[in-house]
């Protein structure tokens, strides 16, 4: 229980309305995305404002409580959970579109605002880029502070290209502004370093971003191969030929079974799908169209439709939008994974992610923006069965290791969070750790902004900074100092 | 890079000052750094380390300059979609470093937006990695980010990793001349409203010659010639000349003229930059002073002003800045003489960030060995 005066104190900030307290309701609040992790906070505060924002980490700075900040709690890697004797800061109920200006394009929102109203805000002429599956629910906050991804960030960027300005209320309360609505502010880029960094540095209560012009024609190609491995050489290929395609996703078998059973999004039933989008001036599209049918064509590809109406795209992608949903109708449970490989060790991690399916007896789907390399392994069991998601756990985990040792990453856009702490240490040595942390410190000295994510291992921030530790090479007796 | 360790431990340790250095073309952009001892060249870090053509990343050493790097690139057709300054002294360091963007930004973002991973050496001795060599990547904190236009006042650069993009099938240029930059600045604005997919925008005018604007295409054959003739219809009511030679180069020329002269940078946006390019005009008048200006559509650009003392060029400056601040944009002086640069705050204000900043520069360089002074708020 948290000390009533404390609570109220909240209260006199956000009003009654504003302060969930009660364990029914902050059951809500338990858990984000990733249900396997759950903890119950002392308390809920939901503010309207920026100076409720404020007002709200002032009083945790003062008593010492930590907080997490919560936009829509989609989030996949256990970013939002709760920490016990801590608070949950929701900026759910800021929502307010605060200035549109498509001459520049450019748009200023609260943090709360769903990532789908953005592009709304500014529709038909131009659409806001990164767009999560989730794109319907999702936060801008969250998506700011998970730097997430999408189909189109391929040739868009991702969240963090699209992010010009924050504000931000920092762990101690005060106010600071990043970045602007002009590019290039004199300055360290600590725009960029928030985006991404997972509510460990603050809050942020207004996001200024860009939105772009829709282009003049968009297509999209399926195409249907026996197997992923001919789908993935098709991406390859495509690259190759200096063609950069709008998205480039595929699907394996049993993520298009998923996706037919939960839309019936009438896929044709293959080993490997690959959904090629362009776009651009109509010329150029019709041009790059003819490129990629023939470049599909001999890789194998025994089946291609162009999807060209609104409504024929809206159709494909509603299946691939819907694939992580979909595994509840073949399976009662999964794990979602999120890794990412170099785009050319994708045979290679594929035919190996097939044998520890094989090994741990469970099914994977697979389903990836494979254009950028950027898998999502969907790992299926029955929890109902003794042991079975103890070993898709472990099963999920040795895919993820599997891709740092292609030389990708732990999480191309789900983030770190709680789920993949541990995991920082496979793909970062201590002093590449310890300096992110001591960015960190210059943020949050006293680790309220949601402390136990993110890093392995916390770091104090009274240590003096920057004592000298060996790298892991020179250790090793690879590298040696002169 | 274990040689860069061990020398700025060194140096932090006995309290001396370092100035990283690449090409050394950008030296003197900012403040006078308050102390240097030691000046840390990375002129022999110069290999490209790895090209994966097929994943299109490449990882490459701080010192390297930029167009031995495309020249690497090249051979398999691929490219830093990036044009800075004067690429065959420039190093990626210092193009990091100042966050020296070129003109292709308008198509394939800015440094920031390319640069995947990096390698830091802390004042300390520490050296870090952050990033990947993969195009997408959101473990950890993005310190190739804070590196980026740092300066050199954080950590020395010793390595990056970029993603790249292919070198272009065919490449166009249009230039478009009138009587007045106001047009020019309109049509700028309409074909960045408008579904063309130029690759660079850029506005020049001076005080001795007719303003222009340079559009950039790149693609395939049938592609350009429809977008030149959706631009052609665009543009109908200005005249179209040929580009001038280089025309992707000309802001380089804003380092060159009468002195004593400043040269800086501002960034507004998109739909003030005619108002800018007025005001430049206009601060230039009485006393006249020689001015020139190279900007690009998305509201960054170059200018420099020339006049007969380095006194009659604060006031101009003064209002210039004020002019760009209007709307929340900003001005630097890069290059000036330094009484100039004594009496002007050349990066203008920081913004309620600075503490922030300080805090930053506390946690990484607490001794203040890099560059002390040179960078905002005296960093
Ligand atoms: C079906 C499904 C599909 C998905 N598809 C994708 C996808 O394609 N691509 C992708 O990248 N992700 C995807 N996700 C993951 C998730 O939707 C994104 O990570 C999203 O950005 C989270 O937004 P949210 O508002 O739900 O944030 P939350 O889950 O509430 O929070 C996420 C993190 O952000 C922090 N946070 C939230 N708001 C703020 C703020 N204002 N200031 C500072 N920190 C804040 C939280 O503390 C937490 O660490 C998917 C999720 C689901 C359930």
């Amino acid at each position: 229980m948290m000390d009533p005066r404390i609570l109220d104190r909240f209260r006199a900030i956000v009003g009654g309305d504003g302060l969930l307290t009660e364990p029914e309701q902050l059951r809500t609040y338990e858990c984000d995305g990733l249900t396997n992790f759950r903890v119950l906070p002392s308390a809920v505060v939901l503010p309207t404002t920026t100076e409720q924002v404020q007002a709200t980490v002032r009083v945790c700075h003062e008593a010492h409580i930590p907080f997490v900040a919560r936009g829509s709690g989609t989030g996949l890697s256990g970013g939002a959970l709760p920490i016990e004797h801590g608070i949950v800061i929701s900026l759910a109920r800021m929502v307010r579109i605060l200035e549109v200006d498509i001459p520049n394009a450019r748009v200023v929102v609260e943090p709360g605002v769903l990532n789908l109203s953005v592009t709304e805000a500014v529709a038909p002429a131009y659409f806001y880029a990164p767009d999560p599956s989730s794109q319907q629910v999702c936060s801008i906050g969250g998506n700011v502070a998970e730097n997430s991804g999408g189909a189109h960030c391929l040739k868009y960027g991702f969240t963090t290209t699209h992010v010009l300005g924050l504000e931000v209320v920092l762990p101690d309360g005060s106010l600071v502004h990043l970045g602007g609505t002009t590019l290039d502010r004199p300055g360290y880029d600590l725009c960029g370093v928030f985006v991404g960094s997972e509510g460990t540095l603050g809050i942020a209560t207004k996001v200024i971003l860009r939105v772009v012009r829709r282009p003049a024609l968009i297509q999209t190609l399926l195409a249907a191969f026996n197997s992923t491995n001919e789908a993935g050489a098709a991406v390859s290929g495509i690259i190759a030929a200096g063609v950069l395609p709008a998205a480039i996703e595929m699907m394996d078998n049993l993520a298009i079974q998923a996706a037919e059973a939960a839309v019936h999004a009438n896929y044709p039933d293959c080993g490997g799908l690959l959904l090629v989008e362009l776009d651009g001036p109509a010329a150029e599209v019709a041009a790059l169209m003819t490129q990629v049918r023939a470049i599909c064509t001999s890789c194998g590809a025994w089946e291609l439709r162009v999807a060209q109406s609104e409504e024929e795209r809206a159709a494909v992608w509603k299946g691939r939008k819907a694939a992580f949903a979909a595994m509840g109708r073949i399976s009662p449970n999964y794990i979602v994974q999120d890794g990412v490989i170099p785009r050319t060790a994708l045979p290679e991690v594929m035919s190996e992610i097939a044998r520890l399916s094989g090994q741990a007896g469970l099914r994977v789907a697979n389903v990836f923006h494979a254009g950028d390399g950027n898998l999502h392994p969907l790992v299926l069991y029955d929890a109902r069965i003794e042991g079975q998601e103890r070993r898709a756990e472990r099963l999920a985990f040795s895919i993820l290791e599997l891709c740092v040792k292609a030389g990708g990453s732990i999480t191309g856009e789900h983030g770190v969070g709680e789920e993949k702490k541990a995991f920082m240490s496979v793909m970062f040595a201590e002093p590449d750790l310890d300096t992110m942390q001591r960015v960190r410190c210059a943020f949050d000295p006293e680790r309220l902004s949601n402390p136990t994510k993110v890093f392995p291992r916390p770091r104090l921030c009274a240590e003096k900074p920057g004592p000298y530790q060996p790298h892991p090479l020179e250790t090793a007796g690879i590298a040696q100092l002169f | 890079m274990d040689d860069v360790a061990t020398l700025l431990r060194d140096a932090s340790r006995d309290g001396q000052a370092v100035i990283p250095q690449g090409g050394g073309t950008k030296l003197d952009w900012g403040q006078p750094p308050r102390r240097a001892d030691l000046m840390l060249s990375t002129a022999r870090l110069d290999r490209v380390l790895e090209h994966a053509w097929a994943d299109m990343t490449a990882t490459v050493e701080a010192g390297c300059t930029v167009a031995r790097l495309q020249h690497s690139l090249a051979e398999h057709g691929q490219r830093l979609a990036c044009d800075p300054l004067w690429p065959e002294r420039a190093t990626i360091g210092g193009i990091l470093a100042t966050n020296d963007n070129g003109t292709l930004r308008a198509r394939f973002g800015g440094l920031r937006d390319l640069i995947i991973g990096v390698t830091l050496v802390l004042p300390d001795g520490t050296v870090a990695k952050s990033g990947g060599k993969v195009v997408k990547n959101v473990a950890g904190y993005d310190l190739p980010k804070l590196a980026t236009g740092s300066f050199g006042t954080l950590a020395v650069i010793t390595q990056a990793v970029f993603r790249l993009h292919p070198l272009p099938h065919e490449t166009r240029t249009l230039t478009f001349a009138a009587t007045r930059v106001e047009p020019l600045c309109e049509l700028a604005l309409a074909i960045q409203g408008s579904q063309l997919a130029f690759v660079s925008l850029q506005v020049r005018a001076d005080g001795s010659a007719e303003p222009a604007l340079d559009v950039g295409f790149e693609g395939e054959r049938a592609g350009l010639d429809s977008q030149q003739d959706e631009l052609l219809r665009l543009a109908a009511k200005l005249r179209r000349v040929d580009p001038p030679p280089a025309v992707w180069r000309t802001r380089e020329e804003l380092w060159q003229g009468t002195e004593p002269a400043v040269t800086g940078t501002f960034s507004v946006l998109p739909t003030e930059l005619r108002a800018f390019c007025a005001q430049v005009h206009e601060v230039s008048t009485a006393p006249a002073l020689g001015w020139r200006v190279v900007a690009q559509g998305v509201g960054v650009g170059h200018f420099r002003l020339e006049g007969a003392t380095s006194d009659a060029l604060v006031a101009p400056l003064q209002r210039l800045r004020a002019a760009a601040e209007r709307r929340g944009g900003t001005l630097v002086v890069l290059v000036g003489p330094e009484d100039l640069k004594a009496r002007l705050d050349v990066w203008g204000s920081p913004g309620d960030a600075l503490p922030l900043f300080q805090r930053v520069k506390q946690q990484l360089d607490p001794q203040g060995t890099l560059s002390p002074g040179r960078f905002v708020g005296g960093l």
